[in-house]
């Protein structure tokens, strides 16, 4: 099986390259591969290789559990092959073009240019890809007692499972189909051709023109690497702002970002219409009533993502689904089949691999040793690896406010942070919200140039029940970004001396 | 000159700006005094607000403030309100020929800066309280073109009210929601007797409220500074306070003083090194700037915006000041305001007045006799405002006539507020 058996148009300089070879070799149904022999009912089958299946699978085994794991495609899911790895491989090299180019603001002598080799930057990426696919290799896996199945699966009733001809029974299982990204309503664009993750890390060629449609996470971060491979990027969002879930001034940040990287942006913007003229291609956008058109060569979706609940005979195993939430589950990950569990974005709103990963943790518990563990207790923190990047876990204040919580906020802006001002990395900020009167943490936005290390302090501190003022008296080793989170409760102990212990304290002094 | 000679030099050179922008036959005003400016109809509200403080001045009047109030409000009274000319749903576009009254610039229908023109209207309506023929016909048309204004027509996604609406396209994606300078849209839309916002309105806009500890102040975050001031040109905040600030133990007066306090800061940490900058020269706001090519300051690369919301602590910023924004926080922190105002006549001499009236200066940006950048244009909105605050605080006749407005009282008790006046 080659990966371009699933792209569109046929890519020779991809099949060439053997770090392409290397990761189908590590996580691609093997040549001559024989699926096992089922004997008896598993105790946990799962349908799905990505991030969930893998940590179910191999959990389970480990303890003991006889477990079967079945995969249509490649095992790692989206994350290794068409989501965070890759994207954040290519991140990276476009974070050194940008640099590169400012290298005088760090008083660097600068290049005279910047030369752009885009298919090194790709190849890498694969390189990188097939490095990281040894950890979750078939081998691996098969090594670990997994029985390991290539094929569709089907539920055929509620205990039973087909794949290619084989009928597997189980005590227990796991839906781990993932997601796949949501395309687009607008005319002409399938006629015209487009990228979205599962095709543009494929891309060998640098685009001069692109357009990115939809301005979430992926279509941020893209729109920005892809600027700084010096790209013309082009950047259309329905909304007022971008990243609708992260609050205003992050979003707003982003927004600053992106333009400084030349990034043209037009937010309230809807794509209507893909015209393809000749060997020209031009998308139509409407801008509060205005219309007009923008000629590309390559044009990018990235507008969410949608679960994959087709054809795996849900019906026929009593599991309610929908198209849009994907499987319906409880609290703890149960579908409405009691014998059927869940993880991943195929059932959960936050689609990451992280969660994924911690969901598949709750099911194994939950659904082979009679475990009450709940989804809604774990502590999720996200990022947006924009440059800076937004970073977040727990309440927004906004939910706080809906919720009728009294909520308070403790902000450090970056510029305040040595290690921020050493690195030339000033924009950003900490914010720590704690319920009002109280030192206890409800969440935390960081936007900052590492903003994804430093929530996992917040996380941390969440986690173990740690308020602001324990966090005040952690020394934080200095000078480090990460010491924003100290200043902001630091910030909270200024507060607790009102002006009644102050006085008292110059009395005492004064005795 | 003693400090009183000081701001009434400043309040009158800001209240000229009304007699030389104002079109006499519909009492339309200027925009900016950039040639060929439109009216902003927020702009004319203000000037509904100034007209009084001139008469009471002396600067003008009583007879030619009313008859310039009665010519503003017969233009709006009896302007083509059907949707492509100058109003709709008791909403006036934003932006209107000077001497036709008709909507120019494509621009959209706006719930805020009508809500500032009626303001307006009512605050000329509660000064000019004569028992004559002038004086009521323009109270009885103020209150018709209050009473005539569809809040609740404007309301969208859960209450809040809309920005705007555009005849081609329709309402525009975005809402008003807190915090910043529609405070007073709400509190007049929900006053309203005929078409008053619904009761979930206040809560959606206050529903993203942000309370927040920086530079060691707590506040209700707003960025640039105009937003602290603009309802509080008006409304009497002193004393009263609504569900949030009750829980807060403060008031939007204090809140405001305390934004004040925090744009100061900003400027002593000056993270981006620009010129000027310090415990004496701050203010980041709505305004004009230079449109000059990027370049490096301070091992940094700044690009410079032209006309943008400035606000602190994460910008824009590219060394513009809004001397007027600064000025206009003399009502609630002058212990702060008066050493900037001391500082810049210092400094600039002569041209002191002109950098407070300003939108924005750029010191950075210095020409080769060291003056800084100046807008080339007065903005009619930083005038307005100008000699609004510094009469509250040489007087406090706006918020006396303010607290006097049974439509205002009306609003702020719907949206909860009680104690001190109210």
């Amino acid at each position: 099986m080659r990966l371009s058996d699933f792209r569109a148009v046929p890519n020779p300089d991809l099949d060439a390259c053997a770090h392409q070879r290397g990761l189908l070799d590590n996580v691609a149904r093997p040549a001559g591969w024989h699926n096992p022999t089922p004997s008896g009912a598993y105790h946990l089958l799962i349908i799905g290789a990505g991030p969930a299946g893998l940590v179910a699978a191999r959990a389970a085994a480990r303890l003991g559990a006889k477990v079967a794991l079945i995969e249509r495609h490649l095992l790692g899911g989206d994350c290794l092959i068409t989501g965070c790895v890759p994207s954040k491989t290519l991140i990276r090299s476009a974070r050194l073009y940008a640099e590169m180019r400012n290298a005088e603001l760090y008083g660097v002598k600068a290049l005279d240019e910047v030369g752009v080799d885009f298919g090194a930057a790709m190849q890498r990426v694969r390189r990188v890809r097939e490095r990281i696919s040894r950890a979750d290799s078939v081998a691996r896996v098969v090594d670990d007692g997994v029985d390991l199945y290539f094929g569709s699966a089907r539920f055929v009733d509620s205990d039973s499972v087909m794949v290619d001809g084989t009928r597997l029974r189980f005590k227990k299982a796991m839906i781990a189909t993932g997601s796949r990204p949501m395309l687009p309503d607008i005319e002409g664009l399938a006629g015209a051709g487009f990228l979205t993750n599962e095709s543009v890390f494929e891309l060998t060629t640098q685009p001069a023109r692109l357009m990115v449609i939809g301005g979430g996470p992926l279509g941020c971060e893209l729109a920005q690497a892809f600027a700084r491979f010096g790209t013309r990027t082009i950047i259309a969002h329905n909304e007022p702002l971008f990243l609708p879930k992260e609050e205003r001034d992050a979003a707003q940040m982003v927004s600053s970002a992106l333009a400084r990287d030349g990034v043209e942006i037009h937010l309230n913007s809807e794509a209507v219409k893909v015209r393809c003229e000749g060997d020209r291609k031009f998308v139509d956008l409407v801008t509060a009533g205005n219309r007009f058109s923008v000629e590309v060569d390559a044009i990018l979706t990235g507008i969410g993502r949608a679960p994959c609940v087709q054809d795996l005979g849900l019906e026929a195993a009593g599991v309610a689904y929908d198209t849009a939430g994907g499987v319906r589950v409880d609290d703890f990950l149960r579908t409405s089949n009691p014998r059927i569990y869940a993880a991943g974005d195929v059932c959960l709103e936050h689609k990451f691999t992280d969660t994924a990963a911690a969901s598949a943790r709750i099911v194994v518990r939950n659904a082979l040793f009679l475990g009450r563990q709940r989804m809604s207790a774990l502590t999720i923190p996200w990022c947006t690896y924009t440059d800076p990047e937004i970073a977040h876990v727990g309440l927004y204040v906004r939910q706080a406010n809906e919720r009728g919580i009294p909520i308070k906020t403790f902000t450090v802006p970056m510029h305040d942070v040595d290690r921020a001002i050493a690195d030339g990395e000033e924009d950003g900020f900490a914010k720590i919200h704690v319920r009002e009167g109280s030192d206890r943490i409800l969440g935390a936005t960081v936007v900052a140039r590492h903003a994804g290390e430093m929530i996992n302090g917040v996380s941390l501190a969440m986690v173990a029940g740690i308020g602001l003022r324990t966090l005040a008296q952690v020394i934080h080793a200095y000078p480090t970004q990460a010491e924003a989170l100290k200043m902001a409760a630091d910030a909270y102990t200024r507060t607790r001396l009102t002006p009644f212990m102050a006085r008292l304290a110059r009395l005492w002094l004064r005795r | 000159m003693d400090d009183d000679a000081l701001l009434d030099a400043l309040q009158r050179a800001a209240f000229d700006y009304f007699l030389s922008h104002t079109d006499t036959p519909n009492g339309l005003v200027a925009d900016t005094s950039r040639a060929g400016a439109p009216a902003s109809i927020a702009v004319v509200g203000f000037a509904l607000s100034v007209w009084p403080v001139g008469a009471e001045r002396g600067w003008i009047t009583r007879a030619d403030g009313v008859a310039r109030c009665l010519t503003t409000l017969r233009f709006f009274y009896s302007c083509d309100m059907s949707p492509q000319a100058s109003g709709h749903h008791g909403f006036y576009f934003h932006f209107l020929d000077m001497a036709n009254g008709e909507r120019v610039w494509k621009s959209e229908l706006s719930m805020i800066d009508t809500a500032l023109l009626i303001t307006g209207m009512l605050t000329a309506a509660a000064y000019f309280d004569a028992d004559d023929a002038a004086e009521r016909e323009l109270r009885e048309l103020a209150d018709a073109l209050y009473r005539r204004v569809d809040w609740r027509w404007a309301q969208r996604d859960g209450g809040a009210v809309v920005h705007g609406w555009k005849p081609d396209s329709g309402f525009l994606n975005y809402g008003w929601k807190g915090y910043n300078e529609a405070l007073l849209l709400y509190v007049l839309g929900l006053g309203s007797p005929t078409h008053a916002l619904t009761d979930d309105s206040f809560q959606a806009w206050t529903l993203t409220y942000q309370w927040e500890n920086l530079y060691d102040h707590d506040f209700l975050y707003g960025g640039p500074l105009f937003i602290h001031q603009f309802s509080h040109a008006w409304i009497d905040f002193r004393g009263i306070r609504d569900a949030f600030m009750r829980e807060k133990d403060c008031d939007y007066f204090e809140n405001s003083r305390r934004a004040s306090q925090v744009q100061r800061e900003y400027a002593i940490r000056n993270p981006s090194g620009f010129a000027g900058y310090g415990e004496d020269c701050w203010g980041l706001s709505a305004g004009d700037g230079p449109s000059a090519p990027p370049r490096r300051i301070a091992g940094r690369q700044h690009a410079f915006y032209g006309y943008a919301a400035r606000g602190v602590p994460y910008g824009p910023d590219d060394g513009t000041i809004a001397g007027s924004a600064a000025l206009c926080s003399i009502v609630f922190a002058p212990d702060i305001v008066w050493p900037l105002i001391r500082r810049i006549f210092d400094e600039a001499g002569p041209a002191a007045c002109a950098l407070l009236q300003a939108s924005g200066f750029n010191p950075t940006l210095a020409n080769d006799e060291g003056s800084p950048w100046i807008t080339p244009h007065l903005g009619g909105l930083e005038q307005g405002l100008i000699v609004l605050m510094i009469e509250n605080h040489r007087s406090g006749l706006l918020w006396k006539l303010g607290r006097g407005n049974p439509y205002i009282v009306a609003g702020l008790k719907r949206a909860g507020f009680t104690g001190g006046w109210l």
